[in-house]
């Protein structure tokens, strides 16, 4: 009788194992719409992109984005919470589902769009990589880096960069990779690199951290192309465009000149692209499986890229960037969105 | 083997076997959703990136199986060197804390109890910030005898190249470790033999010389001394050692030293009270009964606990990934995992790593034991 | 003549044996290299002493708000500093108005664990199977929240030693049965059992924790079926767990195989099978044996805990790291105060742990003979 009681007990776990589903649904918005909130992937704490304050609630242009995706999805941005994420764990964090979309100053390169199993659905930030020195060195210029210490996060596309422009130059120099990019920071700060490098507008950010921000300069050159933008899992469109489409209505909107003081005045302008772009005309939002005017929501929460980029890091923020190559075409940038027709 | 026993191990086969195998499928899947590559083909590829330290040639042009033999070999240095170091420190501080000096006895108890309960990790910290923090920067470094520099970029040291004919003064110096082996057995078999002690020390002294002098004849002195200079923004030439090396180095010795001076301490006690009174019965000073007498039958008690606690310390050496020196974890589970993608090959090949080490300190000191222990006693 | 022979009055004893002086002869100065010896320590002891002194008390700020507060020409520990972030370093970013279940589950846990820990204490098996069953599931629905109108509360928002406690505690509490298993197995006739189980044991003990923390963290979603996905906090708990089980195991081993053969054979005389003889009979008696042993493992679990940090949890050391980037506290001395007061803190509970093995080992020595 006993022998029974096993023998059936050991066969009932294994038709119990494969019964267990190998793939679950592969439809990201049903998901998010049925959990209720957007569970966004951030960066552990970069001023200006992706940073906490002290009671908890997080700031940035990334931070925005997310924000932005769920006004479209749900109609309020409350509707997000942040998964601080390293380097090393970002993309496995979004393959996996524990985040719904990867907001972290990403660079968009080709190994990671093909080989990753993950899709980059835009641009939110063009940048490039630079180095940080201390003034007292009196250097101007890349090239007089030759034999220098350079403190790094590590497995990033900073550290592949960096090696190539060295060799590039026939300059030495001494590569100290840290897991954390805090670790990397307080190692320049004490004295143990002479540079710091990363991405330019994340140097301005890691600048705050330090103990005396004016004794540091970011060298002017800029050594590769660093499109930094939002990532989602391959294979799900529908989400990817809806992502995709949040930042483009915020650069329509300030094409527009819609801003969050004046959409709802802008609900009675005669513009037709203003009104495909609230929503009053046309189906778009519908055609993502979200209601018509998610592009109301987001800019009424969040605004348009203008307000963003400079309530986040612009000229009166503590990081004092300008817009540069983030300007939208029509003033010699390079942000251009497709129509909302 | 009872039927019943037989149908229960066929059973927990069956359920291994079947969730391996789900966990296999799930991982395909799972790969193959996500266009992962699999195999081994990344070994080739270039890696691209720079290493801190490097105990042989490479650059960037080379493949992640170089880089992945430079982090083998940083994490054997840093091992190899952290035993030699905590089982010195841990054999003084075992014996102190035995030290009938109550003084001596009482600081060496307060070392054990505060670098034990202390997390390893904690120190590795606190020296590496700590060291960063108070060293100098290179421009203001520390001068020594103006050949070597203390900064916080670490010890700048000098170092010797060997330019062609040095290989003669190798081979003098192998001709020289030969005889003294020779010698040595010679020694030991005539006092087996006829009971006369015979001091080796002068012909091995007049047949170095005339070695050495042969081959500086031949070859002339094909040294050249690298000093470092300091030039931009760190020291050229010589040898550097790089601080997270120390720091690494410095707090994986002093943790592993206060476990080791426990165990030497409760094998030093193992030894019968009735060998210390034996010995000074025979006129042997407190000392010389303890390095003769005491410590050599107190091994028995040591090896076995000794050799996990050399296994630690080589496992406890991954704990660089945290302060940023490049030992296997660091630059091949770090870098390339993050650069390739490919984890379940890396770390696979990262822990079957720390497997063999495991596997071979164990035999190692599996054989020393074996060589030291009673006869005739398990 | 008088009847009894009275001997002379005892002379006190030379001074150079007895009272202070004589211990110092004794134990000091015994020898001239005993004397060398104590004047080099003790001249290393004050010094030491002194630098501590100063850094610690005597040069230390005690009271301010920011960095202002830690920057006089010499200065010592920067305590505001641990003061301000005394609530973080504790709970993390736990929100405020939740704290009282964190202190709660404390609170509980203490009060279930000090009766544990006294074995003059009855009643043992309802204390363990509260301290080993019902308290994790209360502890986990406090501070996960979501039920009972307590307000969730996301595992990424704890931190400091709440992260530190949880992944020790429940990786004791985890491995504690699967290392039994994993033992048992490992003595078993079975040899498919024991070689699986050998398989285990050896691998998980050859490979640093960090591997395992990776192989969790970032390998592990691969092995799990598309939308299942643990958050980062169960994942290391998962991998501590399987790691300590196997050290587990291997102490455990050692008090299986202390048990005399006479105790097995008297429980098959008396007809008990072998889930019978294994629960009633040797494990109670191998567990007690053991409980140094688990106390050990637990001290080197609770020190590792400190790994996660590498991983992105917030444990004490990882929290104390977080804040130093702050930069309204950036001065030279945060960083060793910081290291310091988490040192501390770690040294206070692992010495305890530590005084308490030897209390049971000296109390188990006794008990058997």
């Amino acid at each position: 009788m006993k022998k029974l009681v096993e023998i059936f007990a050991a066969s009932a776990a294994l038709t119990l194992l494969t019964l267990v589903p190998l793939r679950a649904a592969e439809d990201t918005l049903q998901v998010v719409k049925q959990r209720g909130y957007v569970k966004c992937g951030v960066s552990q704490g970069l001023p200006g992109f992706s940073n906490p304050d002290d009671k908890g609630n997080w700031n940035g242009i990334d931070v925005d984005l997310c924000r932005a995706v769920a006004a479209a999805v749900f109609g309020t941005d409350e509707k997000v919470k942040f998964t601080p994420l390293s380097a090393k764990e970002r993309f496995t964090a979004l393959q996996s589902g524990e985040v719904d979309l990867l907001a972290r100053n990403t660079t968009w390169s080709m190994h990671r769009d093909t080989a990753l199993g993950v899709d980059f659905t835009g641009v939110n930030y063009y940048d490039g990589q630079g180095f940080m020195v201390r003034a007292e060195l009196g250097i101007t210029s890349t090239k007089e880096l030759d034999g220098a210490s350079l403190c790094t996060n590590l497995g990033t596309t900073t550290e592949l960069n960096a090696a190539d422009y060295f060799r590039t130059h026939n300059m030495q120099y001494e590569m100290v990779a840290f897991e954390k990019a805090d670790e990397a920071v307080s190692a320049y700060n004490t004295g143990r690199c002479d540079a710091y490098t990363t991405d330019q507008s994340a140097l301005y950010a890691q600048r705050l951290k330090l103990t005396d921000p004016k004794a540091h300069i970011v060298l002017p050159q800029i050594i590769s192309k660093e499109p930094l933008g939002p990532v989602v899992r391959q294979g799900d469109d529908q989400w990817g465009d809806i992502v995709r489409w949040s930042h483009n209505a915020m650069l329509n909107a300030e094409e527009l000149g819609v801003t969050s003081s004046n959409v709802e005045a802008m609900k009675s302008s005669s513009n037709p692209s203003v009104k495909r772009l609230l929503g009053l005309d046309g189906s778009f939002g519908a055609n993502m499986g979200i209601s018509n005017n998610w592009a109301y929501h987001i800019i009424r929460t969040v605004g348009n890229y203008a307000e963003t980029f400079e309530r986040n890091v612009g000229k009166d923020t503590p990081l004092g960037i300008a817009r540069g190559v983030n300007a939208l075409w029509k003033d010699g940038g390079l942000q251009y969105a497709p129509p909302i027709r | 083997m009872s039927r019943r026993d037989a149908l229960l191990q066929l059973l927990t086969l069956a359920l291994v076997v079947a969730g391996v195998g789900w966990l296999i499928a799930n991982v395909a899947d799972n790969l193959d959703r996500q266009n992962i590559a699999s195999g081994f083909g990344f070994l080739n590829e270039r890696a691209g990136f720079g290493i801190s330290q490097t105990l042989i040639d490479y650059d960037e042009d080379d493949n992640y199986r170089q880089v992945l033999i430079i982090g083998l070999l940083n994490t054997l240095l840093v091992s190899v060197l952290g035993i030699i170091f905590a089982s010195i420190l841990g054999f003084l501080l075992g014996v102190g804390r035995l030290s009938r000096n109550w003084l001596i006895s009482k600081i060496a108890m307060v070392y054990i109890e505060i670098f034990r309960n202390v997390p390893l990790l904690l120190q590795i910290m606190f020296w590496y910030f700590g060291v960063l923090r108070n060293l100098p920067s290179p421009r203001q470094a520390i001068n020594v005898g103006d050949v070597m520099f203390l900064s916080n970029r670490g010890f700048a040291l000098p170092s010797v190249t060997f330019l062609d004919g040095a290989g003669s003064y190798g081979l003098a110096l192998l001709a020289i470790i030969a005889t003294a082996i020779g010698l040595r057995r010679r020694a030991r078999k005539l006092f087996l033999t006829t009971g006369r002690m015979v001091a080796f020390w002068k012909p091995l002294g007049l047949v170095s010389v005339a070695l050495l002098l042969a081959a500086g004849g031949l070859a002339g002195v094909p040294f050249e001394a690298n000093i470092p200079a300091l030039r931009g923004f760190n020291f050229r030439g010589g040898m550097s050692v790089i601080p997270e090396f120390v720091a690494l180095l410095l707090a994986l010795s002093l943790y592993t030293a206060a476990f080791i001076a426990e165990i030497v301490r409760a094998g030093i006690l193992s030894v019968d009270q009735g060998q210390r009174e034996a010995a000074a019965a025979l006129g042997l000073s407190h000392n010389r009964a303890l390095s003769l007498v005491v410590i050599p039958q107190s091994l028995r008690v040591i090896i076995p606990p000794l050799t996990s606690q050399y296994l630690n310390l080589t496992k406890n050496s991954s704990l660089a990934v945290a302060i940023a020196y490049p030992d296997i974890v660091s630059v091949f589970a770090g870098t390339t995992l993050t650069q390739v993608g490919q984890a379940i090959e890396i770390i696979f090949i990262t822990m079957m790593v720390y497997l063999i080490l495991s596997l071979l300190t164990s035999w190692a000191m599996n054989r020393y034991n074996a060589r030291i222990a009673l006869v005739g006693q398990s | 003549m008088s009847a009894t022979w009275q001997p002379k009055p005892a002379r006190p004893a030379p001074t150079h044996v007895v009272g202070v002086w004589g211990w110092m002869r004794q134990n000091l100065f015994a020898t001239p290299s005993d004397v060398l010896l104590t004047m080099i320590a003790a001249l290393a002891l004050y010094y030491a002493i002194d630098v501590v002194l100063h850094w610690a008390i005597l040069d230390a700020s005690f009271s301010g708000s920011d960095r202002t507060a830690c920057l006089k020409d010499v200065q010592g520990a920067c305590w505001p500093f641990i003061d301000a972030k005394f609530g973080q370093f504790i709970y993390g970013r736990y929100p405020d108005a939740e704290r009282w279940r964190v202190d709660l589950v404390y609170l509980i846990g203490f009060v279930g664990l000090v009766p544990l820990l006294m074995p003059r204490i009855g009643w043992k098996r309802a204390n363990v199977i509260f301290m080993l069953g019902l308290f994790p599931i209360f502890a986990f629905v406090m501070l996960t929240g979501g039920a009972f109108g307590l307000v969730p509360v996301e595992t990424t928002d704890w931190g400091g030693l709440l992260v530190t406690l949880v992944v020790a505690i429940t990786g004791i509490v985890a491995s504690l049965p699967l290392g039994i298993l994993l033992a048992l197995g490992r003595r078993s006739q079975m040899s498919i059992v024991r070689s699986l189980c050998i398989g285990f044991i050896e691998i998980f003990r050859g490979v640093p924790l960090i591997t395992v923390l990776f192989m969790a963290s970032v390998m592990l979603p691969l092995f799990l079926p598309d939308g299942v996905n643990f958050d980062k906090l169960m994942r290391c708990l998962i991998g501590v767990a399987l790691f300590s089980s196997a050290y587990m195991a291997e102490v455990i081993r050692g008090g299986l195989q202390a048990i005399p053969k006479g105790q097995y054979e008297a429980a098959a005389a008396l007809g008990l099978g072998y889930w019978r003889v294994t629960g009633l009979v040797v494990l109670p008696q191998a567990l007690k044996m053991v409980i140094p042993g688990i106390v050990n493992t637990f001290i080197g679990l609770f020190k590792d805990t400190t790994l996660v940090l590498i991983v992105g949890l917030f444990d004490l050391l990882g929290i104390v790291q977080f804040h130093f980037t702050d930069a309204s506290w950036a001065t030279p001395e945060t960083h060793i105060t910081g290291y310091v007061f988490a040192a501390f803190v770690f040294w206070v509970f692992c010495f305890a742990m530590s005084r308490y093995s030897i209390f049971m080992e000296n109390r188990l020595s006794t008990d058997r003979d």
